[in-house]
């Protein structure tokens, strides 16, 4: 590749439209200046301690680590979050930039509507305009989010193409992006996307690894033995990954939504079933048939809901450095419950895939080693979908 | 020089968009041999994809229906192999860069069988200038035009990007993705004016264009006009009787070039 920019390995770039091309690039310029200015940094610290809550706990889980009988299982808590979810951070860091570049207005894409909520936050936060596209199938499975975001003062649009899903709320949001630039800055809600998207959204979520490694050296005075967070495009889990890739010590393992089983069609697990393609503007793995044709993927879970996987984990996988592993709905639903039971946390359906995992694992190892679960949302968004799961119609 | 410059040889070119499979390939064949007898100088060959970003609704519709109605890659490849034992005016691929790069996990063989068929050019519009060395490598080696894009938000860019432009070059009238618009603001007598200063590369002008007016005022400002969203309306409209009908709004976006000089 003659154009190393943006790359992670053979990941990433910036496939987009020509009309595209010098809002990124002019984002980028903006990145590399603002992330090194003490002024951005002192403000967004500000929002990030003041505003959202953190630093989120890293909760030893005493009552699931006995139960399991293996590891020490700690919870980082990005539930607690303002807003609920670790998605908060990026776009507190985002919205910020954003206004520094002088744009007013934000548009978000959101899947379980985590993502929309916080842009819808931040918006009303900093005082600007926000319009939110959420597939028209995930607004009926997340009625309150969409509630929320409209409370919050931001337009929701329902997207019908294609799939009706997060995706095509993707689609829909570049598409908008493209016939408004000026003073429009497209609010990406994961580490996906053309470049520069998947280093800035990671570096803002970075900082859920670098509490990590702190509060665990504090609690326990060494590194943990593995990493686990759910991975859709992956904001959280490269978050909780990203201050430990150079310590190979630390396993680090991703859960992906199995849906109904990674040998069924209905499934989202990019890394077990996907093909190296090009899609939203990166070259990554997506689900996909033989003529590269995005396949309609599924999970119970709307924010894993996703063909694709953003570029910086595609490499990881290609190195050997992270573990991606499947999980299906049942798994997850199961493991929801059970953290509501063990721990009375409810943690949302996309983060009990990673407890899911964590529950297969921690048995296995040893009473002395550590494993910390990226909690990356609460579940209360979630109690309607999966009460319906379990053949119980609630109203909300 | 490509089999491409032919198509603007004589006078304004005027470029229609066809997605292929809408509503199935039988009428694609028709509508392209109405589009050829009907003053048509190139023909965009839309290969459908499931997620069109620089599409407006109309095409996307078109896409979903020729999707669903079980068209591939492949047996649009065997249309055009048909189609060209009767037409010979220049052919060019619209679609997607994954639909070249994931073809039977092997975007070669996509470049290789689209020259096999006649395709002089192909047309990626989620593929800017910084990533087209990939694909561009390919298309050279088996004879293929890999059409440039500029935008109006170009500026800068312009003639990084007409420098290295083949075949033709797409000018894109407007923000936003393709579609009917009731009017073109853009300063496309400009643009144009800066490609020339680097290229001589034809300009075409797309997106939005649907009526001879509109494609008169642009050809005046550049050497061709491309129009897509209003022909997919008329397929969408006719389904298999479409060829009478686009062969007759062909002939009057055709005519109305013709007078532009």
């Amino acid at each position: 590749m003659t154009n190393p920019k943006g790359r992670f390995g053979q990941h990433g770039g910036q496939y987009i439209p020509e009309t595209l091309m010098n809002a990124v690039i002019e984002l980028e310029k903006a990145y590399d200046h603002y992330k090194d200015d003490p002024e951005f940094n002192r403000e967004l610290k500000e929002l990030f301690d003041n505003y959202a809550g953190r630093p989120s706990r890293l909760y030893y889980a005493d009552t699931m680590t006995k139960d399991l009988g293996g590891a020490k299982i700690y919870l980082k808590r990005e539930d607690l979050n303002h807003t609920g979810a670790h998605k908060i951070n990026n776009v507190l860091g985002q919205a910020l930039l954003a206004k520094k570049m002088g744009k007013t207005r934000l548009i978000a894409e959101t899947g379980a509507g985590q993502h929309g909520v916080a842009t819808a936050t931040a918006a009303a936060l900093l005082g600007m305009e926000c319009v939110v596209f959420m597939g028209k199938e995930d607004t009926e499975r997340q009625a309150l989010n969409v509630y929320r975001m409209r409370l919050l003062g931001s337009e929701v649009i329902p997207v019908t193409s294609g799939t009706a899903t997060l995706k095509d709320a993707v689609s829909e949001a570049m598409r908008e992006w493209t016939s408004r630039i000026d003073d429009t800055h497209y609010c990406l809600g994961s580490v996906m996307g053309p470049h520069p998207f998947p280093t800035i959204v990671r570096d803002f979520q970075a900082v859920i690894s670098r509490e990590i490694k702190q509060q665990i050296l504090e609690a326990e005075g060494r590194l943990p033995d593995a990493v686990l967070a759910c991975v859709g495009g992956g904001s959280n889990a490269i978050g909780s990954f990203y201050h430990f890739i150079n310590d190979p010590g630390v396993r680090l393992i991703g859960c992906e939504a199995a849906g109904r089983g990674v040998d069924t069609w209905e499934t989202a697990a990019t890394i077990a079933t996907g093909k190296l393609g090009i899609f939203h503007g990166m070259k990554s793995y997506f689900c996909q048939d033989e003529f590269g044709q995005i396949a309609p993927v599924y999970s119970i879970s709307a924010g894993l809901d996703y063909p694709g996987i953003g570029p910086e984990h595609a490499y990881l996988h290609d190195t050997g450095r992270a573990e991606y592993v499947p999980v299906t709905d049942a798994e997850a639903v199961d493991a929801f419950e059970y953290l509501a039971r063990t721990e009375g946390i409810i943690p949302a359906i996309e983060s009990a895939h990673a407890v899911a995992h964590a529950m297969k694992i921690a048995p296995e190892m040893p009473k002395d080693s550590i494993i910390v679960i990226t909690i990356s949302g609460r579940g209360d968004k979630d109690c309607a979908a999966i009460a319906r799961y379990r053949g119980e119609d609630i109203h909300e | 020089m490509s089999n491409i410059s032919k198509a603007f040889a004589n006078g304004k070119a005027f470029i229609p968009f066809i997605t292929c499979g809408d509503p199935d390939l039988e009428t694609t064949a028709a509508v392209v041999k109405a589009a050829v007898a009907n003053g048509a100088d190139l023909i965009e060959l839309g290969i459908p994809f499931s997620d069109p970003t620089a599409e407006g609704p109309v095409i996307q519709e078109a896409n979903v229906r020729a999707l669903e109605g079980g068209v591939t890659t492949d047996k649009i490849f065997d249309m055009v192999m048909e189609l060209r034992k009767e037409i010979s005016i220049p052919l060019v691929f619209m679609t997607y860069a994954n639909v070249v790069y994931s073809y039977h996990w092997d975007g070669e063989s996509f470049i290789r069988r689209a020259a096999e068929c006649g395709i002089d050019g192909l047309i990626l519009p989620d593929l800017p200038f910084e990533e087209k060395e990939e694909f561009h490598g390919l298309c050279r080696k088996y004879g293929i035009d890999l059409i440039s894009m500029i935008a109006p938000t170009s500026s800068d860019r312009i003639n990084m990007i007409a420098k290295e432009a083949e075949g033709f070059i797409y000018v894109v009238s407007s923000l936003g993705v393709t579609g009917v618009r009731s009017e073109i603001r853009t300063d496309i007598g400009s643009i144009v004016e800066q490609i020339r200063t680097v290229t001589d590369v034809p300009c075409a002008v797309g997106f939005g264009i649907s009526t001879p007016e509109q494609a008169a005022k642009m050809a005046a400002l550049s050497d061709g006009a491309i129009t897509g969203s209003a022909i997919v309306k008329l397929i969408a409209r006719y389904g298999k009787e479409s060829a009478g009908p686009v062969g007759e709004f062909i002939k009057s976006m055709k005519d109305a070039l013709s007078k532009v000089h």
